[in-house]
């Protein structure tokens, strides 16, 4: 490498040394992931992961057939086609001490933390019972219980919030974790950089995840992004970035272990990119100008998250009968929760002003 | 020709200040830009540097020396040439070489911002201080100062972010001392980015902190400003009560001397209109602390207004262990009966001063500071005008929908039948404010403008 030799001639080795072990911490994650990509599920890990899956898929089904009815109003965004992303990651946290965040797109990160379909449902219909007391909606739903902090609606809020979270787990000491998902579309959100910028420089026990479904509505990446592998992004900020197929829900776990045990040890922040597809449109109003018909159908066919994990079920002697045992109880669950969702009562109207603030003045 | 070196004003609104340290002596020789002293004034400790080359002649002003006025001479510098050692200070009464120009010269108008100042104090002590409290003197700064102590000692959760509020020691020194007592895990130096630092902020009051959010000026949290609204003040009711978010957003506001318009608004009624949101404008020392220090507990997000021109003024602050005081509470600083003047932060001054003056010509004004400005203490507000009758809001603000327009609105809608005249509004001008000294001047509020308007609606 001539570079390097003039460099060497000009006495500026060691710089340049250091510089590419910088650069090294920076894709080494990245590395490690390359050498090892799956988690090695043992048959039951692999089942659970299949009905978590399969969980968030009926539900948005559900949901979706429920926005048709006028059943649920507003803005509803539905995950299917995430699936793996959610259940892979979520799956290697600690419950009860690592905390979530996410954006609007938000019912199968709350599903993939144990959150009951039922108070899910009744929010998304806009009754008492649901999660928010019917007064959030889709798009703002929490379980301070849960660790799960929303839900919000303001593109990219997410991420600082998400930071902050972060540095209370720091500042208490209690060895939690803070993972912050957004979009493809958020993260072209100048706030999002300035997390990084903090989260870096404080050394804060945060992963960052970017779903890249490949559209922000209806701007395909290429046409939104000047780069648009999003795991390089935190280069500038000296934070490591990993490329992950979302699609695959052990390669998804496998990358979270090695994200997780690098900030867990201490080491700052973790940009992971997980290449996703949504099959459903943005929102409930989706023009499907944007993408061709047999583009969703490519994906579906070829890389869908749950006949993937399907498949090795199969593969490692798992019956289809009892596959398809697994279908039925999570479209029972799912009908219950619509069934709860439906024939719960609208809140109270002394609801209206209740919440303003906490104290009174 | 010896040079004289005077005390250089280092902010638009100093003064004087006190001569600190001299970093060179009589004799040293010195080039432009070496540091010839240190400066320190009530917000700041700044460094004076030579212009001119040249030999220490005498030092007239030693170090040490307080409240040396802006423009008196501190030392005389030698040029090349000259005997240093012969130069004399010039004579007290010898004025300064003339400026010689053809040019008419004419002296610029002081900042508008010196119509705001005011020596008038309170003349009714605040009921909620306990009857027979010792009394001390402190700046507003130092009660706010105190307030986040106090309160960082009590509660292990709370914290100090925001830009130059640690090693620097506050860009208004409000956060002086912080970071010597409580470490930098506690008083945290950002870098410039409002909008994600004030979202971290917000994030970790919902992760159970008590973060308190240092804006350098409230101008810059426009930056900010969706994690105000849209994270922090909804939360707890999008959330149906589950998740609270109790952090205290906090900083200079209003109109500050000289700095332009970017620099220079009240932002009370813009979060004065949020549901979910508790604003507080304090005017005094008293307040400044007793409500950080509810703010700082209070489970629900706060945006605590100052006011740069008032950090530093002197008022009596009581000496009690505990000194919280209830927010929504509006206090009457005067009592009178024949007109209501309704004010809140800076434009308490001005509405004193005018009481004041009003006073002299048989006008008994009552001034109430609002204190809370969500929420808003109307039954203080109506309950003087059924006593007076007669309403005046004196507000350093824009006055298009401003808390003037609201306390108007309140008292068509709820004491209409206590109305002996038109509810009026002084507000500033309803244009961003100017640079110019006198165009600032014309823009601002003053007590003259309250007078008239109290004449006004007093048909006198």
């Amino acid at each position: 490498m001539p570079k390097a030799k003039n460099a060497a001639d000009s006495g500026n080795e060691p710089a340049v040394a250091a510089e590419e072990g910088e650069d090294f911490a920076l894709r080494s994650l990245q590395q490690a992931h390359a050498a090892d990509r799956r988690y090695k599920a043992s048959k039951e890990e692999l089942l659970h992961f299949y009905e978590q899956m399969l969980l968030i898929r009926r539900f948005e089904e559900k949901a979706g057939q429920l926005y048709g009815l006028g059943l649920i109003g507003g803005f509803c965004h539905l995950y299917i086609g995430q699936e793996a992303v959610a259940v892979g990651l979520q799956s290697s946290l600690k419950g009860g001490l690592d905390s979530v965040i996410t954006g609007y797109r938000d019912h199968g990160h709350m599903l993939a933390y144990g959150i009951d379909p039922k108070v899910i449902m009744a929010e998304l219909t806009g009754r008492h019972s649901g999660i928010s007391k019917g007064k959030g909606g889709s798009m703002h739903m929490f379980s301070v219980d849960h660790k799960f902090y929303g839900g919000h609606g303001i593109v990219g809020a997410q991420v600082p919030l998400g930071t902050g979270l972060a540095f209370s787990h720091k500042y208490n000491e209690d060895g939690g974790v803070t993972v912050a998902y957004f979009g493809d579309g958020a993260a072209n959100q100048g706030q999002v950089y300035e997390s990084f910028n903090m989260a870096s420089l404080w050394n804060l026990p945060i992963v960052f995840v970017v779903e890249n479904n490949q559209y922000a509505m209806g701007t395909a990446v290429k046409r939104g992004s000047a780069e648009t592998h999003f795991y390089r992004r935190g280069t500038a900020f000296r934070i490591p970035g990993m490329q992950v197929d979302g699609m695959d829900v052990l390669e998804v776990r496998k990358a979270a272990e090695i994200a997780l045990e690098h900030v867990r040890g201490g080491n700052g922040p973790v940009l992971m990119e997980l290449s996703t597809y949504r099959y459903r449109g943005h929102s409930m109003s989706d023009p499907a100008k944007y993408r061709s018909r047999e583009e969703v159908q490519d994906v579906r066919q070829k890389r869908d998250p749950i006949e993937h994990a399907k498949a090795e079920l199969m593969e490692m002697g798992v019956s289809e009968a009892s596959l398809k045992d697994i279908d039925k109880r999570m479209r029972a669950l799912v009908t219950e929760a619509a069934d709860f969702a439906e024939s719960s009562p609208e809140p109270e109207m002394s609801e209206l002003y209740t919440d303003v603030l906490v104290e009174r003045y | 020709m010896a040079i004289e070196l005077k005390m250089p004003a280092l902010s638009p609104t100093m003064e004087e200040g006190k001569l600190a340290k001299w970093l060179v002596k009589e004799g040293d020789e010195v080039t432009s830009g070496d540091i010839l002293a240190e400066i320190e004034t009530d917000k700041a400790t700044m460094e004076f540097e030579a212009v001119d080359e040249g030999t220490v002649g005498k030092i007239v002003v030693p170090e040490g020396t307080e409240g040396v006025k802006v423009g008196t001479v501190i030392a005389m510098l030698a040029g090349e040439g000259e005997d240093a050692s012969a130069v004399e200070a010039p004579q007290p009464v010898v004025e300064a070489q003339q400026v010689k120009s053809d040019v008419t010269q004419e002296t610029p108008a002081e900042s508008g911002t010196a119509q705001l100042a005011s020596e008038a104090r309170p003349k009714v002590s605040d009921p909620e201080v306990p009857h027979g409290t010792n009394m001390k003197t402190s700046t507003v700064r130092e009660a706010l100062r105190d307030a986040m102590a106090e309160e960082m000692r009590r509660d292990e959760r709370v914290f100090v972010m925001g830009e130059e509020v640690a090693e620097y020691q506050g860009a208004y020194k409000v956060t002086q001392g912080l970071l010597e007592e409580f470490g930098a895990k506690r008083v945290i130096d950002t870098p410039i980015t409002e909008y994600g630092f004030a979202g971290i902020g917000t994030g970790a009051a919902m992760g159970g902190l008590r973060p308190i959010v240092e804006f350098m000026t409230f101008n810059f949290a426009m930056q900010a400003i969706d994690h105000i609204i849209n994270s922090a003040a909804k939360t707890n009711y999008m959330s149906g009560g589950q998740m609270r978010c109790p952090v205290v957003f906090r900083g200079p506001n209003g109109a500050a001397s000289r700095v332009g318009a970017q620099h220079s608004q009240n932002y009370g009624p813009w979060y004065a209109q949020v549901p979910g949101l508790v604003v507080i404008a304090p005017y005094d020392a008293s307040d400044a602390k007793g409500l950080l220090k509810a703010a700082i507990r209070c489970e629900d997000p706060v945006v605590f207004l100052e006011n740069e021109l008032v950090y530093g003024r002197t008022f009596e602050l009581p000496e009690l262990d505990d000194h919280v005081l209830p927010i929504g509470k509006a206090r009457i600083m005067r009592e009178g009966k024949d007109v209501t003047i309704v004010s809140y932060s800076i434009g308490v001054g001005v509405a004193l001063e005018a009481a004041e003056a009003l006073a002299a010509e048989g006008i008994d004004a009552e001034v109430i500071d609002l204190r809370t400005l969500r929420p808003l203490d109307k039954e203080t507000v109506l309950e003087s005008l059924a006593k007076t009758n007669r309403m005046v809001v004196a507000e350093e603000g824009f006055p298009v929908c401003s808390i003037a327009s609201e306390i108007a609105a309140i008292c068509m809608e709820e004491g209409f039948d206590d109305l002996d005249a038109p509810v009026v509004r002084v507000c500033n001008e309803d244009v961003p404010l100017p640079y110019a000294a006198n165009l600032e001047k014309a823009a601002l509020i003053d007590a003259p403008r309250v007078i008239e308007a109290v004449k006004k609606v007093c048909y006198r």
